[in-house]
């Protein structure tokens, strides 16, 4: 495993950087409710969104920033049930724009 | 956007390939067709492996080979089972694949899309893109007889609406025609888009012309969850990536894009993409919750296609040619009611059902409705036990050491029986034969 261990861990942001967005300024598309403590199922996005859109603020609440979001909706169902994330797709023509897909 | 004063035949939502095909099949028998996509081309907010199944797209379009953009087509299968550093591999290979008509073909979902929306437009539907559909309006016995979307405007009236609005379609499942995507039938799945020349290709994969690879992989790479990896030869780049399902990944501390960087310096996968440039990185659902995860999939006024009635075989790896068989099946259900002056109603539109049963659609999903069951509970033997026991075999039989075979077979069976039991062993076997069947 050696390999795997030591291979430099490419950045989800660089890999962001590869992609084009059209970023509708001012209007995210994906909130979260006001919260003190996040549900583990808000928590577990801080790993498990693939665009790294999730963050934990130093106070303990879970914070969203969507301008990288690749509109993939796994947030959407894993706090589904919690109701935590307030989830819409972008308006007509932004977020992101796949050049292969 | 009051112009619309005469309702459409038919609205479509979304144009990804059960959307496509069922606005070109309406279009194409002369029915007033109003298809709606949110990308600002058909495409691009589309994500798949990409492989391209012939056979349905033939069904609607015969003549596609002369014009759509096609990357490779498949003359070679690898089915891999992987543990950390090796991989004990399945390959069928076969010069018949290098057909006249060939049978599966590599594609880039943003480019195809695209050239399958201008045959939409061809055939005479309008197509409205950069416009998202934010609820079905209904009458007041419920019946749905419009949309609208996030232009302003009146809403836009139809007969029908045809859902094609992918795994993730908020205006059905915010409507309640169906229940909301459970984290257990949905896999999450990232992919990169590498490039490198189309020579390098070829001598890597042992490739002629447009000749192309598909890998499909399973094992210690998902890290106990259910889930695969892939990696499929374009003509001048490779798409690579690993999917496992949504709930398994919430339960865990994996992050996909490790998952995918882990699976990429694996040292089978490493050299395939060495010395390549990343330009695209792309995340999606996949629906695998299989049969019994599809919803109700027709109403009084509306019809659910492809992804979004969760038409995806999970074993076989295979969607978009379900999508497209879907899309044309409702447009054919729907002209030959148009036509017969029927109702759009549910009971009318249970025909769409009925014509499914009847296809590889449904009878494939049937007989593998237990998989995806079978694999959530056991997916560390699946997913991780069973990948390492069999590369710990092959190592044992291949290495030439001294020892001697009867002692080598000896030694691999004991450590099957060892560590999984004689018991959970044929449990399994039953277990996969049963769901298999």
């Amino acid at each position: 495993m050696s390999d795997v261990m030591t291979a430099p861990r490419a950045k989800v942001e660089e890999k962001l950087f590869q992609n084009r967005y059209l970023v509708d300024a001012g209007r995210p598309h994906i909130k979260v409710r006001p919260h003190t403590t996040p549900s583990a199922s808000l928590l577990s996005m801080v790993t498990l969104c693939p665009a790294g859109c999730y963050s934990k603020s130093e106070s303990g609440q879970v914070e969203v920033a969507a301008d990288g979001c690749l509109e993939c909706g796994t947030c959407r169902i894993v706090t589904r049930k919690t109701g935590e994330v307030e989830w819409n797709y972008p308006r007509g023509g932004f977020g992101v724009l796949y050049k292969f897909g | 956007m009051g112009e619309f004063s005469k309702p459409f035949d038919a609205i479509v939502v979304g144009a990804g390939p059960s959307g496509n095909a069922a606005a070109y099949t309406m279009a194409k028998e002369g029915l007033n067709v109003l298809q709606i996509e949110r990308g600002e081309y058909a495409g691009s907010k589309n994500v798949q492996g990409a492989i391209l199944y012939a056979d349905a797209l033939e069904k609607i379009i015969p003549e596609f080979r002369d014009e759509a953009p096609l990357e490779r087509h498949v003359i070679e299968q690898r089915m891999w089972t992987m543990d950390d550093k090796s991989h004990t591999g399945m390959h069928y290979r076969s010069d018949d694949f290098n057909e006249e008509k060939p049978n599966r073909y590599t594609i880039l979902r943003a480019q195809f899309d695209k050239w399958f929306s201008s045959k939409v437009k061809e055939a005479g539907a309008l197509v409205l893109y950069e416009t998202t559909v934010t609820e079905l309006v209904k009458d007041l016995s419920g019946k749905v007889i419009g949309v609208r979307t996030d232009r302003q405007g009146a809403p836009i009236m139809a007969n029908v609406v045809v859902l094609a609005e992918g795994v993730n379609g908020l205006v059905g499942q915010r409507s309640g025609l169906r229940n909301e995507v459970a984290p257990e039938s949905v896999a999450l799945a990232v992919k990169e888009m590498h490039f490198l020349p189309r020579e390098t290709i070829e001598a890597r994969f042992n490739l002629t012309g447009n000749e192309g690879v598909v890998i499909e992989a399973m094992g210690t790479i998902t890290k106990g969850m259910t889930g695969t990896g892939f990696l499929y030869t374009n003509e001048e780049s490779i798409s690579v990536g690993i999917g496992c399902i949504v709930s398994d990944f919430a339960e865990s501390d994996s992050s996909p894009n490790e998952l995918l960087e882990a699976f990429k310096n694996h040292p089978s996968i490493k050299p395939l993409l060495e010395g390549s440039e990343c330009k695209e990185y792309a995340a999606h659902l996949i629906p695998e919750g299989g049969y019994k995860a599809i919803p109700q999939l027709t109403g009084p006024g509306w019809i659910v296609v492809g992804d979004a009635g969760q038409f995806v075989n999970a074993v076989h790896r295979e969607g978009s040619n379900l999508a497209m068989t879907t899309g044309r099946i409702a447009a054919e259900t729907v002209v030959s009611l148009t036509r017969k002056r029927e109702e759009m109603t549910a009971a009318n539109l249970a025909e769409y059902e009925k014509r499914l049963g009847q296809t590889f659609v449904m009878k494939d999903l049937k007989k593998y409705k237990g998989i995806p069951d079978l694999l959530h509970k056991n997916k560390g033997n699946f997913f991780g036990t069973y990948p390492k026991l069999i590369s710990q075999a092959m190592q044992t039989w291949f290495r030439v050491d001294g020892i001697d075979k009867v002692s080598k077979e000896k030694a691999i069976f004991r450590n099957f029986r060892e560590t999984r039991t004689l018991w959970g062993m044929m449990g399994d076997a039953f277990r996969v034969v049963r769901a298999w069947r």
